[in-house]
């Protein structure tokens, strides 16, 4: 076996060592009766590199690549151009193959990216302090919730209806446990009145912006809401990229920041791994959840980075963790600080214009379809249609002509009639006109 | 011969280091400040066009005020991660024994099989119809996992360990929920890990520490006795952290079923046993797979990880959305509680979309290349090298109990006594040596604990040299060497770092001028 040093004489030589006539005698503190041969397995046995990169690039074939036709997918994953350098730098072997930077001497490089990382969410979250990740925007947003609980000592937790719904079921599972959680229905295209649901119970507020259809939305006025009633404001964002042309969410008064950082530096990969991204205000820091990498100073008086505040968490603090996460996101991460290090101020701003213009043009030209009306005013990259069909057979029947034409917000909302007629379409920076001009048509086919 | 001890390019003490640089790096050790120093306005690593756009759509809402990210050029952007790589200890460049982590080789072509378009480009709410291909990369590492464990029934969405962890105790929670009890406590032994105690709590359960014995196996009696009508579950970590399989496992999942309470089993140290023992065979209700362990993920510096979570019958239906069905049209996501089949009562969501995809290619091209023979041979592998590793040193270093171990090497600081080095001292002095040092004061149940896991990708030669070393370093601290020990490392790109200070004034970013007070 390939991965193996380990020659046959070599184990011989090593059991003589330790005194002992074969390997099943390390293996006696296995039950007997628990002990299982070979023959118990119905797998396969070794193969070569040829062979199992023939089958899995089969099994690659046989699903529909978005960069292979013209695509429109969003609703919390969207397609971005990444830099080649990205993906060469997050494979070099000292990024890719080194654990979590316990021993901070010899993880420089870790910690020192975790600290830059740190800062540019902070930069362009508009929040004091940002985390070293959470696993993804959902699971940041449920430890967001649990930590707003934490800070308040209050139950409740009030969902917008434009969260991603997903968001919400994720949050739901996990912050209903010691307390409640309460989930506007969803008003497509508009916000709805969240700070009627405020009471003395509640601990926090959760909003989207640009919410799960698009829709932009302005946070000022329920975060003078939230906080008259002392409660937190948390704002999700799961298009980082909007970020580049919006104001951020620190800047409209929000307490926590909650994001999924996939669009800067990281594939769609079917949904995972992602990268959370979690920001506060600095009076928050000790009730966050997850790694924070610090910087001090080493025996020499050289600057370094260590991890940090680490009495917050499980492998010091056990049940009394303010998180039980361990392993994050930490390439996802480096993916993300290299991405944006590319982009830099102009970089990252250009993006999200483009974004915007894709999108918005593309809304335009749609707009001409009979049948097609445009439910989301304000939106960056990311728009919600009415169709004259029920979306989730259009999006079907688009597919039949290879094109990927958005999510039908049926899929995400399948107890919502209401939503049976609304596509949920995305535009980002890799879509051509050729791309649009396909989709054009192709909708007005399939809507005639 | 050569001399292939120590770094002869690393920055030093003594007579080299008072001469110091010019420039303030040392040869290839460079010195590399942070992207906020070096970027400037107008510089950039990208090319787009300019483009205005109006304020029609954008709802009053455009950003005031610019973000302050610093312009680069992409070689700039190069030259700075890849010299901040090089600060980085990895196991592509050196034996790597961290006990309960199983740094083990992580083939490469597990990384090109991840980037396929067919698997990477692919987006999570694409029609079913068109992700066939990811579907069946799913459909197939559940049939490998289901078939390891000897567990009817995984859930494939939490995405580490720990969030493992918390899908195992979300389906007991729900599990009891369902037979209409309420049990509030969870049995966690002193020696697991800082998750289980975290885990339990963040589900509402009260954690019981269960004591451990002097021949460092769970005291079976103790937990016996602790067993009652409000305990939920019990969380065991087998093999367990001591480096032991727990012999009586099959007679403690006994007692725990028939005090109607569930088995969590922590899967972290699977890479023991893979291929030779079946978790379901040991009675167990519930355990997470760390895919970055065992199946050879990489740690990428902290993540990202996946952690499948294998059920037992009786936990089974309580798996969380989505669920992967297959029937006569093929394999299909269930994304909605409306659309399981009737038994069905997901206890909810743990995140959007289906889980860590990009893990679960290069776990099955792991699994695919080695086969069943090689899993087995890999956790035997694993078995052996720890077992050679603590027959090499335990004259010289002290081991707390008799072996024989499984997949990692357990010491204790006895052996340091009256030396004035501690355990962390041993662990960074072995830095300048050339090696990452093992896990260091966990288990918590053994004084100064040091774990070693040599996992099954060192050579012979590679573990004989580092048994050479580390008993040469426990010779010299006997030897009264002290300053070899305190003062290490001296050949790292840092010496010891003030934990202290950064926790007393967190520095968490970069402001101008808040640097300049950490490194006072």
């Amino acid at each position: 076996m390939r991965y193996l040093p380990l020659t046959p004489d070599d184990r011989r030589h090593m059991l003589a060592n330790i005194g002992v006539a074969d390997v099943d005698a390390l293996y006696r503190d296995v039950p007997r009766s628990a002990t299982a041969p070979r023959s118990i397995f119905s797998l396969p046995d070794t193969q070569g590199e040829l062979e199992v990169e023939r089958y899995l690039s089969r099994l690659a074939q046989s699903s529909m690549s978005a960069g292979s036709v013209p695509f429109f997918c969003g609703a919390g994953a969207y397609r971005h151009h990444i830099p080649a350098a990205v993906d060469h730098l997050i494979q070099r072997s000292e990024f890719l193959t080194s654990y979590t930077p316990y021993q901070p001497e010899i993880a420089q490089g870790t910690l020192q990216y975790l600290f830059e990382f740190q800062t540019q969410v902070a930069l362009i979250t508009g929040m004091e302090v940002a985390n070293a990740s959470m696993y993804d925007g959902s699971t940041a947003t449920a430890e967001a919730v649990l930590m707003a609980q934490r800070v308040t000592r209050r139950p409740k937790a009030v969902l917008s209806g434009g969260l991603h719904p997903h968001y919400a079921e994720t949050v739901e599972t996990v912050a209903a446990l010691a307390g409640t959680v309460v989930r506007a229905a969803p008003l497509p295209g508009r916000a709805e009145n969240l700070i009627e649901m405020i009471d003395d119970q509640t601990a926090c507020v959760v909003v989207q912006s640009p919410d799960v259809f698009g829709l932009i939305r302005d946070l000022r006025p329920l975060a003078q809401a939230v906080h008259a009633r002392g409660a937190l404001l948390i704002a999700v964002v799961t298009e980082i990229v909007s970020l580049g042309l919006l104001e951020p969410p620190g800047a409209m008064g929000a307490d926590i920041v909650a994001a999924e950082g996939q669009s800067i530096g990281n594939a769609l990969n079917f949904g995972g791994p992602y990268v959370g991204l979690f920001a506060t205000r600095d009076k928050f820091v000790r009730q966050m959840p997850g790694r924070l990498a610090g910087a001090t100073a080493d025996a020499d008086g050289k600057r370094g980075f260590v991890l940090t505040l680490s009495t917050r968490e499980q492998h010091i603090r056990r049940e009394k963790a303010t998180s039980n996460i361990c392993t994050n996101s930490g390439l996802c991460c480096l993916a993300f600080t290299i991405h944006l290090s590319l982009l830099g101020e102009e970089g990252f701003t250009r993006l999200a214009r483009i974004n915007h213009a894709r999108a918005s043009r593309l809304a335009d030209r749609l707009l001409k379809i009979d049948g097609v009306e445009l439910v989301t005013p304000a939106f960056f990259n990311e728009f919600t249609l009415r169709l004259s069909k029920p979306a989730a057979a259009v999006v079907d029947a688009l597919a039949d002509r290879d094109i990927l034409g958005g999510v039908p917000a049926s899929r995400l909302f399948p107890h919502e009639s209401r939503a049976d007629d609304l596509l949920i379409v995305a535009a980002t920076e890799t879509v051509t006109d050729e791309d649009c001009e396909a989709y054009s048509r192709g909708l007005a086919e399939v809507l005639a | 011969m050569m001399q292939r001890e120590g770094r002869p390019t690393a920055s030093g003490s003594g007579k080299m280091s008072a001469i110091g640089t010019i420039s303030g790096d040392r040869g290839l050790d460079h010195e590399e400040p942070l992207t906020f120093e070096l970027g400037r306005s107008g510089a950039v690593g990208v090319d787009l066009p300019d483009c205005e756009v109006s304020d029609k759509r954008l709802g009053g809402l455009r950003r005031r005020e610019p973000t302050g990210l610093p312009g680069l050029s992409e070689p700039e952007v190069v030259r700075h991660f890849v010299r901040l790589s090089r600060m980085n200890y990895a196991i592509d460049s050196g034996l790597y024994p961290l006990g309960s982590c199983t740094m083990k080789h992580n083939p490469r072509l597990n990384e090109k099989m991840a980037r396929l378009p067919g698997f990477a480009d692919v987006h999570p709410l694409q029609p079913q119809k068109t992700v066939g291909g990811a579907l069946a990369i799913i459909g197939e590492l559940m049939r490998w996992l289901k078939e390891l464990t000897g567990m009817p029934a995984v859930a494939m969405s939490p995405k580490a360990g720990a969030h493992g962890e918390l899908c195992g105790l979300l389906a007991i929670r729900a599990a009891l929920e369902a037979r209409g009890e309420k049990r509030r406590r969870v049995l966690v032994p002193s020696s697991a890990h800082g998750t289980n105690p975290a885990t339990a709590a963040l589900v509402g359960f009260d954690v019981v520490e269960v004591p451990a014995k002097n021949d460092g196996h769970v005291d079976a009696d103790a937990l016996e006795a602790m067993l009652s009508a409000d305990v939920a579950a019990i969380m065991l970590t087998n093999p367990n952290t001591c480096g032991l399989f727990e012999r009586r496992v099959i007679e403690i999942a006994e007692h725990v079923h028939s005090a109607g309470a569930y088995f969590y089993c922590d899967g972290a140290n699977f890479n023991a046993i893979a291929g030779r023992v079946r978790p379901g065979d040991l009675g167990i209700d519930a355990m997470h797979i760390n895919l970055h362990k065992t199946f050879s993920t990489p740690h990428g510096g902290g993540g990202p990880g996946a952690g499948p979570v294998v059920l037992s019958d009786a936990l089974a239906p309580f798996a969380p959305l989505p669920l992967l069905a297959s029937d006569e049209a093929g394999l299909r996501l269930i994304e909605d509680r409306g659309a399981v089949q009737s038994g069905g009562e997901p206890f909810g969501r743990m995140c959007a979309f289906h889980g860590q995809m990009g893990m679960f290619v290069r776990a099955l091209a792991y699994m695919l290349s080695h086969g069943i023979d090689g899993i087995r041979q890999a956790s035997e592998d694993a078995v052996l090298a720890a077992n050679y590793v603590l027959a090499s040193l335990r004259d010289v270093m002290s081991a707390p109990f008799e072996g024989p171990c499984m997949h990692e090497a357990l010491f204790d600081d006895r052996f340091l006594e009256g030396t004035g080095v501690t355990t962390l001292d041993f662990a960074k002095a072995m830095i300048d040596e050339g090696y990452h040092p093992m896990t260091m004061y966990f288990p918590l149940v053994v004084h100064g604990a040091m774990l070693i896991e040599p996992t099954e990708s060192e050579s012979r030669e590679s573990l004989d040299r580092f048994i050479r070393v580390l008993r040469a370093l426990a010779a010299a601290a006997q030897a009264g060497e002290r300053e070899r020990f305190v003062e290490a490392p001296r050949y790292a790109p840092r010496r010891r770092l003030d934990e202290t200070a950064a926790a007393r004034r967190p520095v968490l970013r970069y402001k101008s001028n808040s640097l300049a007070q950490a490194a006072e």
